[in-house]
């Protein structure tokens, strides 16, 4: 496999650990959104309201920066990150 | 100053903003000394429009990639605030808290899809696109899938989408306008209209780029410095988003305690149009998983199908600074999208605590008639009181109010100074006209350079392109601006519209070009055109009584449009020829962030 193969190879995989996170934050934690109201979260708001207000919001923040630092890693790992002067 | 403007930046907007805020303390001063209301809503407008209007003028330039990209140097946080301002539309600041505050959670989806968005630009498409080194959205259909049809195709689902979307924000600048400047809504929306291109006119995308950034700073300290000081007047905690819980809870409990009395239909009539009574549980789960997350998602891919969103990632350096531009992006989206629910929170409580000296319920008609605030907002046709069941005090059920009321009013309710009222005024204004300039200009590049320069006539020179460009600017805001004076449709439905479209007809063909090589030009075609027609279908269907199928609804249609989109696309790029060795090295090339951009620098 070549250079270039292997380093997609790893920005895919990235790609579906960032889509996984995404989606349980954007989606699969709703699917019991009624069930997870009763109980009482962060700063004592119901974990639902909470995650709609701040929770999700503020995880996607956290992964955008966490994904493009990695995706960095792997540019830098295979050589295929930008020089200064392009 | 010393150094080059870029490097400069931080100093330039920190200047502004003490500037900004010299003035703001400047007009609480003339307010104590007698400056009336309206003069002082007059200056705040006033005085910010002329700031942009300068930064136009300031920006302007002759050259093709500093009018399409701005020159391809806007560092990353700064990037970031112009992008969220793009984003933050009229509706986002005047329209969202009341929507959370009548149909909590329901509507909360819209706050989850229009951040959860930006995960897929940072992963899917936008570094991607930055590689590519294209001008406009439509640029990369075209180059990726060659052929005049896909790039004119793209251009068709963008100016739908970007059309729906621009007459509500114009709409916006004339409501505002109209308010603060006390003119009838008609000329309104013309004042906003040429702010507007005051903006983007000279400078393109170098101009809206760094009004964008000031327009940023304006609105979410409009935005913010409210919502800490009602709190704190109330003495809900001096960090509202932390310290609530025990209002959310209140709430609740009086809730309980009124319950929802459902209004006869006859009372109902009687209520003036575009007002209603608070019907829904504030933090209860009042929407099924379904409707909640189908609404979200449709928001999601709408927002990575958006062409003035997307193009703001042409704009930086490198491919790695477009990525954490999308970070940034989103910690300014976060910072206003995440106080929205707390000043629905402070607004719902001041006005329905009976211990609260602002709180109306129980108290008889009369003397909620006789409130100074009440008369106004009344007046201005946002609230409205009535005795439906004859026992002399307002009820739950008997208290009406407009959305626009809870960004409006609530400051004015709570007894904060008419400078605060002024303040938010330019804070809406700044919303609506940043994003307005950005759908604009999408638009006028789309038609400029897909059309005119790489259809029509591809041996113009600059100075003509440019020429064009302007023109259609014009030409497109005019007929944005007609269409608003009309007033057809709500701010908030048309917004939604808009990133149904988007995601009908872009998404897939914009993300399959990039992660799926054999995606050819004719499923291009189809996927656009197909999503296109048949989320239109779907929309206009549903509107004329069609029943819908899977719960989707009229803000949902995108998923309709995009679900026939890509399967479009797949059986018809497999039943046709793979792409040509050229092509395919070409997407192997944007796959990596070194190298040459796809197009020249200047092309």
């Amino acid at each position: 496999m070549s250079n270039q193969q292997k380093h997609w190879e790893k920005t895919r995989s990235l790609l579906f650990i960032t889509l996984a996170i995404w989606f349980v934050f954007s989606i699969g934690i709703f699917l019991f959104g009624a069930e997870m109201n009763k109980v009482t979260g962060p700063f004592g708001y119901p974990w639902t309201y909470w995650f709609t207000c701040q929770g999700s919001l503020g995880a996607f923040v956290i992964l955008i920066f966490w994904f493009a630092n990695r995706q960095e890693k792997i540019d830098e790992e295979f050589g295929f990150s930008e020089r200064e002067d392009e | 100053m010393k150094g080059n403007f870029i490097d400069n930046l931080p100093k330039v907007y920190g200047i502004y903003t003490g500037g900004f805020i010299g003035f703001i303390i400047i007009m609480a001063i003339a307010e104590q000394m007698g400056m009336t209301a309206k003069a002082i809503g007059i200056a705040f407008v006033a005085f910010t429009v002329f700031i942009y209007a300068l930064i136009g003028y300031l920006s302007r330039t002759a050259q093709a990639d500093a009018y399409y990209v701005a020159g391809r140097q806007v560092p990353t946080v700064f990037n970031g605030m112009a992008t969220a301002a793009d984003w933050m539309s009229g509706a986002s600041f005047v329209a969202m808290a009341g929507g959370i505050y009548f149909k909590g959670y329901g509507y909360m989806a819209l706050l989850v899809g229009w951040t959860g968005g930006y995960v897929l630009v940072a992963s899917l498409l936008a570094p991607y696109l930055r590689k590519f080194g294209c001008y406009t959205v439509p640029d990369f259909i075209g180059t990726r899938y060659g052929g005049n049809l896909a790039r004119f195709s793209a251009v068709v689902v963008l100016t739908v989408a970007s059309f729906t979307y621009v007459t509500a924000q114009i709409n916006a600048t004339g409501t505002i306008a109209s308010v603060a400047l006390d003119i009838p809504f008609q000329y309104a929306v013309y004042v906003g209209l040429v702010s507007i291109l005051l903006c983007s006119m000279l400078g393109g995308m170098r101009g809206v780029t760094w009004t964008q950034v000031a327009q940023y700073i304006v609105l979410i300290i409009a935005y913010l410095l409210p919502v800490f000081w009602i709190s704190n007047k109330m003495g809900a905690g001096f960090f509202p988003h932390f310290m609530l819980a025990d209002e959310v809870a209140r709430i609740g409990e009086l809730e309980q305690q009124f319950g929802f009395v459902k209004n006869a239909a006859a009372d109902l009539k009687t209520v003036p149009k575009g007002l209603a009574g608070i019907t829904k549980a504030h933090s209860a789960v009042n929407a099924t998983p379904w409707a909640f997350i189908s609404l979200a998602l449709a928001m999601m891919m709408g927002t990575a199908s958006l062409p003035h969103v997307m193009m703001r990632y042409f704009t930086t350096p490198s491919v790695k600074a477009a990525r954490k531009s999308v970070g940034w992006s989103l910690f300014f989206i976060f910072l206003l999208y995440s106080s929205a629910p707390m000043l629905a929170t402070l607004s719902k409580l001041s006005l329905i605590d009976p211990s609260l000296p602002t709180g109306i319920i129980g108290k008889s008609i009369a003397e909620v008639q006789a409130i100074d605030w009440y008369q106004n907002w009344n007046q201005a046709n946002l609230m409205f009181i009535s005795d439906f069941n004859g026992n002399g005090t307002v009820e739950l059920n008997e208290f009406f109010m407009g959305g626009k009321a809870v960004v409006l009013a609530t400051p004015e309710i709570a007894g904060l100074p008419y400078v605060i009222s002024g303040l938010v005024a330019a804070g809406g204004m700044a919303a609506a006209m940043s994003t307005a300039d950005g759908l604009i200009l999408a638009i006028a590049n789309a038609i400029s350079h897909d059309v005119y320069y790489k259809i029509i006539d591809p041996k113009a020179e600059t100075a003509k392109r440019l020429l064009v460009a302007r023109v259609l600017l014009l030409v497109i805001g005019f007929a944005g601006a007609t269409i608003a004076a009309m007033e057809i449709q709500g701010i908030l439905g048309s917004v939604i519209w808009a990133f149904d479209f988007a995601m009908s007809g872009l998404f897939f063909p914009l993300v399959l070009g990039v992660w799926w090589k054999r995606a050819n030009r004719q499923g291009a075609i189809a996927g656009m055109l197909g999503g296109l027609a048949a989320g239109t279908w779907y929309l206009v269907w549903v509107r004329t009584g069609g029943s819908g199928f899977l719960g989707i609804t009229q803000l949902t249609f995108g998923i309709f449009g995009s679900a026939v989109s890509l399967v479009a696309m797949v059986v018809v790029s497999l039943m046709t020829q793979e792409p040509d060795k050229a092509t395919q090295k070409m997407v192997d090339e944007v796959r990596i962030p070194s190298g040459r951009s796809i197009l020249g620098k200047q092309h």
